[in-house]
């Protein structure tokens, strides 16, 4: 059986279970679903929240950077993991206990004021539409690949089916959707890994194969240092990304981001109390370091098939042309792999010198070819194209929820019109949806960086926005609205200043007016990790701002001491 | 100090003790003193290497169970009748 076919089966598989168990879920509940939440245990609310949270960013995108990055990767796996802390010491039990259903109307309420929730709708929308953007890189590599057309073809096709899945609607909001989808995406994310983890050093689990030692006996991480500074490539393990200094920035802006971004918070709205609020960001936690212990692995074993394969020792024994493996040339298809010979010879270099030929190598396209490199049978290769899409299409359609619910309910019904009938609110929200699609589409034509990169631009954004709202909102009983307000523009505007100047106004390259160049960075920190930056500058205009304002109501402290109460 | 500010006390010592070792582990052992760590092995694993890729995670999942469970015991001690 071909590839493509195979692919499509275990694809048009697994899209059958999801709607399914979204009918049979469907028939028995009634619109109180998210009320009666409180049937669902922390464990099942935990690994329906992993599936929301891990993205075509997670599963496509992240191994494929460390891969390239090698050391410098860590600030995605820290990154994304370290903010569930936050999340469950700062934020969970006390959002949970107020017990709003969208983080803006929290705002509204802890901040006595509309425009704050006007505020916060803007910040969520820019936050998350950038996150989609990064969604539709990724959804596009993936259907290329798998119709065998160009990452442009593939991801139209993509939108259509975003769009269908996304306005199906309600369906999303169903746990069990989500928790099936967990299954399938973690089970196509470790079988691959633990069969190269296998042949590589006969130890089938990944997070201590990646420590092992390999048929010759050095350590496979040796081997991987020492095959790429031999081809020029920075050393594997001590790889920086720029310095530590920015990787300490980058790392800080994405844990900032994860607890702000409001479509996980949500999920801790609805489980049954403040105590199951706590344990159930652990169990996400749990579910999703699967994955992101695994992906170190992947990464490192991926990188040293793709070196071994392609390019030799000895130069003459490299791999010719014209004898490339069919993953070669399926990849070629999408653009997203490319050759050159340049000196003629029909042998492909593959080095980090000048003398490189492999001109395009799409860090995106590693965790989909990796099996393929390794050779692991097409089922395999199957099922991790249906993880992919499973990944990526359940967090498209949850942030694209978050979106249109924020302008049909927070904006519409909670601030412009208040008398919206409920046929209307719904309607708006599809309006919305197909907006920010469109929107998304646009941009995924031209992404400003890589699925993760562009991902890792969401969270700075809701990290210098909505986190030190949130979290003054808690922990201090003296910030005022004027504060709030002040802090949320000062926070966002920083960092899309920054942003735009270096990767363009709206991401449209040529109108970036300071340039990507390195010199110009503040401090040499890139633009992906300025968000850290920008909640220091949001929470320090909250506190001089708030000192010139009257104090807030009597009414509103009390609410502050009734929140920190379990 | 009344039982409710006690009990707000107890909980920042707690969050402040757990966000200290949510630093270390992540930006104090596997970025500023990576270098410094990477020069012990353990198996194939540089120990900073360690840290960031691994070590770190792990000890995300450890201190939110942590907060949890110790959250879950100052609830029973100083608000035992708010179930």
């Amino acid at each position: 059986m071909s590839l493509q076919l195979l692919t499509f089966i275990i694809v048009g598989f697994t899209f059958a279970i999801y709607i399914g168990i979204a009918f049979w879920a469907r028939a028995r509940s009634t619109d109180e679903f998210y009320v009666a939440g409180g049937d669902i245990h922390p464990v099942a609310n935990g690994m329906a929240t992993a599936a929301d949270w891990m993205s075509a960013a997670s599963f496509i995108s992240m191994a494929g950077l460390i891969a390239f990055f090698g050391y410098g990767g860590s600030v995605f796996l820290m990154g994304w993991t370290g903010g569930y802390v936050l999340l469950a010491l700062l934020l969970a039990p006390y959002l949970r206990k107020h017990g709003t259903f969208t983080v803006p109307e929290f705002i509204s309420d802890r901040y006595y004021s509309k425009t704050a929730r006007v505020v916060a709708v803007v910040c969520l929308i820019i936050a998350s539409v950038t996150y989609v953007i990064g969604q539709m890189k990724g959804i596009g590599v993936a259907f290329s690949r798998f119709l065998e057309v160009d990452y442009d073809q593939g991801l139209m096709v993509g939108m259509a089916i975003v769009f269908i899945y996304a306005v199906m609607g309600g369906m999303k909001g169903i746990t069990y959707t989500q928790i099936a989808q967990y299954v399938i995406m973690i089970i196509a994310y470790t079988i691959p890994a633990i069969f190269i983890s296998f042949m590589l050093t006969g130890n089938p689990i990944p997070q201590i194969g990646l420590g092992s030692t390999m048929e010759d006996g050095s350590y496979l991480l040796d081997k991987l240092d020492q095959v790429v500074t031999e081809l020029g490539f920075k050393e594997y393990t001590t790889n920086k990304r720029l310095s530590l200094f920015n990787m300490f920035f980058y790392t800080l802006s994405l844990m900032i981001g994860t607890a702000g971004l409001p479509h996980v918070i949500m999920r801790f709205f609805t489980v049954p109390s403040v105590k199951a609020a706590r344990s159930s960001a652990g169990w996400a936690l749990v579910f999703i370091a699967v994955l992101y212990t695994t992906a170190p692995a992947v990464a490192a074993m991926a990188r040293l098939n793709l070196m071994t394969t392609i390019d030799q020792p000895t130069k003459e024994n490299n791999l010719a042309y014209n004898e490339r493996p069919s993953w070669f040339r399926n990849w070629e298809k999408t653009g997203l792999l490319q050759f050159e010979d340049k000196n003629g010879d029909g042998l492909i270099e593959y080095t980090g010198l000048d003398n490189n030929e492999m001109v395009k190598v799409d860090r995106d396209i590693m965790v989909l070819a990796n099996p393929e490199i390794a050779g692991l049978p097409n089922w395999v290769i199957a099922l991790v194209a249906a993880g992919g899409l499973a990944a990526a299409l359940s967090t498209a359609a949850g942030l694209l929820l978050a979106i249109s619910s924020s302008i049909s309910h927070d904006l519409l019904k909670g601030v412009f019109r208040p008398d919206i009938s409920e046929k209307d609110e719904l309607r708006a929200s599809r309006v919305a949806m197909a907006g920010s699609i469109a929107v998304a589409g646009y941009f995924g034509f031209n992404p400003p960086d890589f699925a993760a990169g562009t991902v890792a631009l969401a969270f700075g954004l809701a990290a210098s926005s909505l986190f030190p709202a949130l979290m003054m909102g808690i922990f201090s009983k003296t910030m005022n609205k004027e504060g709030a307000i002040a802090g949320m523009l000062a926070g966002i505007g920083v960092t899309l200043l920054y942003v735009f100047q270096h990767k363009g106004i709206m991401f449209i390259k040529s109108t970036a007016f300071l340039g990507s160049m390195e010199p110009n960075w503040f401090f040499g920190i890139e633009p992906n990790a300025i968000g850290a930056i920008g909640a220091v500058v949001n929470f320090l205009v909250a506190y001089f701002v708030s000192k010139q304002y009257p104090e807030i109501p009597s009414k509103v402290k009390n609410m502050v001491e009734q929140i920190r109460l379990p | 100090m009344s039982k409710d500010q006690k009990y707000w006390k107890e909980n920042i010592d707690l969050i402040v003790k757990c966000l200290s070792i949510w630093f270390i582990s992540s930006y104090v052992f596997s970025i500023i003193l990576v270098e410094q760590l990477n020069a012990i092995k353990i198996g194939g694993y540089k120990l900073g290497f360690w840290f960031a890729q691994q070590g770190s995670i792990y000890i995300f999942v450890i201190l939110i169970f942590y907060y949890a469970f110790k959250m879950d015991q100052i609830d029973q001690r100083q608000r035992p009748s708010n179930k």
